[in-house]
């Protein structure tokens, strides 16, 4: 440790104004605060004590948190390639073929961003922000796993470009760079980005395919009028069970309930991440689907209304997504606000637009815009409280 | 029966260090000095020069924008100094005690009406320990106040305890109240989880008590609890110790100074109170009983406080001194190591666990400085009607009428003291708040 400090200590100055390579402080300074937390002090006026929680911190809160999802996903996507080659797989060759596919989206999306995370913080004069550690985790996990590396590059650099440089960096952004990324695929490319032969690595350009053998999302297939009984009865088929643990192709990350759950868990212990934003967003996915069931007609309206927690994005969006605190409501009495109408969205356009198989990024982003109007509103209130509390005490003057 | 408040966000730090309730010593002070740095927005006209001679009760200096407001020596003796910073900006008065307690000798015979006692106050200079809401400066002398507010228990982590400071003294502080209830309705509030409590039976005065943690003892939450400030309004605020101090004077026409301050901290060998005088020079106060290697020595508690080196003197509103460890160390993976005794209001260190343990905190920032992206924090320290973060983007824009909108009338500096600890993005908020607080007096008065 003492030698590494020295030799950090020693070549300092190279990256100072006047040094050798100056363009590279930034660079270096994140390197260099990675390793060691600074020796910074308080200031001379103030609180002189500061808490041990960082941003650093935090954004390592998000990504232990997104661990689970990211193995099983990996774990899933070798299963549901050797289920269409028809090979037989064990536990961790399902593993270690996912983690081959998987490995290279994240390598291509950290390096992508972070290039332009650096170069924007050296021509800021700024420290890089850690925020794009997660979001360049997170983007992976929402992509289908057979979409194209130069895609999920361009996809990247599109969003930390447009979603977050242009507004001025972290903190300042209007909507989830991750999720602006995936949107940019969908409506860019669409053809990689849904349909049935995308989901499950290889599929698009395989020889040989089992018979039967359809790739299709539990979702796509609800869309296309598969009834829910037919969708989980029978051996073959997908149970209830097989749902929730996640035994079902999707999106890298998005496909276990119960990996996300204990996600959740974990960011709401830590308190990294809003429980209220979570629990109304749960409750407006009931209530739509409730309201659905009671009053919809066609096939796809009457799934039962809870099944719809099970399925899709849905709950990797409302965890992970929806809970970025800089693009969600930013007053508590918003955040209910906020994740209820997540959850009645994500499912209103999930059920009732034919074009979109699935709803949950739209209506993120949708509420990531409306977010800033929630909170304005709830202000308000306090606003009128105050100016009334001003009123009363002149009038009873 | 008196109301009792119970207040749920906030945050008790618990610290090692507490002074013990016992007088340590009596220390005599041979050197004070009145810093007009102290006062916020505050610019001194000396009213001295060096060599005079002054009793306890000498006016240093005045406000040049209200020459009414003096400012005066806490002790007889000798100005032996003008201490200047850049553009002669004035930082300190000092005067070398004598030792002889001359004290001027001010009329109360008139302060029996609200004229009279304000007159008595700004004549003798203990008027600046009535501070305002709003801006938290010297109060306006030519405004009618809508209240005076006294808190008398301050919940910062190792703050002195009035209980124990003020036992004595308890005649001087309600001849204080009665003097101040001249000027406007007197409001108290109190520890409720105290049993006993001695200030719970002040006569003159409407009583409240409040529980809950910290900034509970913060006179402006429980103004904004009791007696809520609208804009044009001005409440009072006063220390109890400076209570007692104007209970002195209301009794007997001087100016007596006498003051006990706790000194505290991890650094300090055997941590006590200390009876002085207002601001006396520490030096003689902490001499020999600290651990002088890397030490921040704190006038003030260690959320609020000045930075003081060991020839300053004690604050006009400081009421301890505190000295914990510096922080200028390199910490290798500290952000990333599960962190069992590192102190955090999150729950991100597994320190929250053991929520009983005391702590010896340092002044590393453990981080560095970020955008604000961590949202529903300060909310849970925070407990007064008032959405923090968004007063704070409001002050940062210089949106003057937001400001107003959103209670900048209503806040202090110390009110966002464990927003400022609690802060993920370190971001300085005190001086944010401040700077608020500057850019109102500059519109509004």
């Amino acid at each position: 440790m003492e030698s590494l400090r020295k030799y950090l200590d020693k070549i300092k100055p190279n990256f100072e104004e006047g040094g050798k390579h100056p363009k590279l402080k930034s660079t270096f300074e994140a390197f260099e605060s990675f390793l060691f937390v600074p020796n910074e002090t308080t200031g001379a006026k103030g609180a002189h004590i500061r808490d041990a929680v960082d941003l650093k911190r935090t954004i390592t809160m998000v990504i232990i948190a997104l661990l689970p999802a990211l193995f099983f996903g990996m774990w899933n996507v070798g299963y549901w390639h050797h289920a269409m080659t028809g090979e037989e797989a064990g536990f961790f060759s399902n593993l270690f073929y996912g983690l081959g596919q998987v490995l290279p989206i994240i390598a291509v999306s950290y390096i992508s961003g972070l290039f332009l995370e650096f170069m924007f913080a050296q021509i800021r004069k700024e420290q890089v922000n850690e925020g794009f550690l997660a979001t360049g985790l997170l983007i992976p996990m929402i992509v289908p796993v057979d979409c194209p590396l130069w895609m999920v590059a361009v996809a990247t650099m599109f969003a930390v470009l447009i979603g977050k440089e242009v507004f001025g960096g972290t903190g300042m952004n209007i909507v989830n760079p991750a999720l602006l990324a995936r949107a940019f695929l969908f409506f860019a490319y669409p053809g990689k980005m849904s349909g049935d032969k995308v989901w499950v690595a290889g599929y698009g350009d395989a020889d040989k395919v089992v018979d039967g053998f359809s790739g299709a999302t539990p979702l796509g297939e609800l869309a296309h009028g598969t009834a829910f009984d037919a969708l989980t009865a029978g051996n073959e088929q997908l149970s209830v069970l097989d749902m929730f643990l996640g035994y079902m192709p999707g999106s890298i990350g998005e496909t276990s309930t119960l990996c996300i759950l204990i996600g959740a868990i974990f960011l709401i212990c830590t308190g990294v991440a809003s429980w209220k934003i979570m629990f109304s967003g749960v409750l407006g996915v009931l209530a739509m689907g409730a309201l659905l069931n009671v009053f919809g007609t066609e096939a796809y309206t009457q799934i039962p209304f809870w099944s719809h927690l099970l399925l899709g994005g849905f709950a990797f969006g409302i965890v992970f997504m929806a809970t970025d605190p800089v693009t969600a409501a930013q007053t508590e009495t918003g955040k209910w606000i906020y994740g209820f109408l997540i959850g009645v969205v994500a499912i209103l356009v999930r059920v009732v637009n034919p074009a979109f198989p699935e709803g949950v990024m739209l209506a993120i982003l949708l509420m990531n815009v409306c977010a800033p109007l929630i909170d304005h509103i709830v202000v308000r209130q306090n606003v009128n409280r105050r100016l009334n509390r001003a009123k009363a005490a002149v009038a009873s003057k | 029966m008196s109301k009792i408040i119970k207040l749920k966000q906030g945050l008790d730090i618990n610290l090692v260090g507490e002074a013990q309730r016992s007088v340590g010593q009596t220390v005599a002070a041979t050197e004070v000095s009145l810093k007009p740095a102290d006062f916020a927005c505050l610019k001194p006209h000396l009213e001295v020069k060096v060599g005079d001679k002054v009793k306890a009760g000498s006016v240093l200096f005045t406000d040049k924008n209200r020459p009414e407001v003096r400012f005066c020596s806490p002790v007889s003796g000798e100005v032996t100094e003008v201490r200047r910073a850049e553009r002669r900006r004035i930082t300190d008065v000092v005067v070398k005690a004598d030792g002889q307690n001359d004290f001027e000798k001010f009329d109360t015979s008139k302060a029996s009406s609200k004229d009279g006692a304000k007159a008595l106050l700004l004549q003798s200079g203990l008027w600046p320990y009535l501070r305002q809401r709003p801006f938290n400066i010297v109060a306006d002398p030519s405004q009618d106040a809508k209240a005076v507010y006294i808190s008398t228990f301050d919940s910062a982590p190792l703050a002195a305890d009035y209980q124990f400071v003020l036992k004595d003294r308890l005649a001087d502080f309600q001849a204080g109240i009665d003097l101040l209830s001249k000027i406007a309705p007197v409001y108290v509030g109190y520890d409720a989880k105290i049993s006993g409590n001695i200030f719970a039976n002040v006569k003159n005065a409407t009583i409240t008590g409040f529980e809950g943690p910290h900034p509970a003892g913060n006179a402006g939450v429980q103004i904004n609890h009791v007696c809520p400030v609208n804009k044009g309004e001005q409440v009072i605020v006063v220390n109890p110790q400076d209570v007692a101090i104007i209970g002195r004077l209301a009794k007997d026409g001087i100016y007596d100074a006498k003051k006990t301050i706790a000194v505290a901290g991890s650094k300090v060998k055997s941590p006590a109170y200390v009876s002085t005088v207002a601001n006396a020079s520490i030096s003689g106060i902490i001499a020999g009983n600290y651990d002088a290697t890397d030490a921040r020595i704190i006038g003030g508690n260690v959320l609020t406080g000045t930075k003081l080196d060991d020839k300053g003197y004690v604050g006009f509103y400081d009421n301890e001194i505190t000295i914990i460890p510096e922080g200028n160390y390199y910490d290798f993976f500290g952000w990333a190591l599960p962190g069992l005794k590192k102190y955090s209001f999150s729950h991100t260190f597994f320190s929250w666990l053991s929520p009983k343990r005391k702590y010896d905190l340092d002044t590393n920032t453990h981080g560095e400085k970020r955008a604000y992206v961590v949202t529903g924090t300060f909310e849970k320290l925070v407990p007064m009607d008032i959405y923090p973060l968004q007063l704070i983007k409001a002050i940062l824009a210089e949106n003057i009428e937001l400001m107003e909108e959103l209670g900048i009338y209503e806040v202090a500096e110390e009110d966002f003291a464990l927003c400022e600890f609690a802060d993920t993005s370190k971001t300085d908020i005190q001086a944010i708040i401040r700077k608020g607080l500057d850019l109102m007096v500059q519109e509004t008065m």
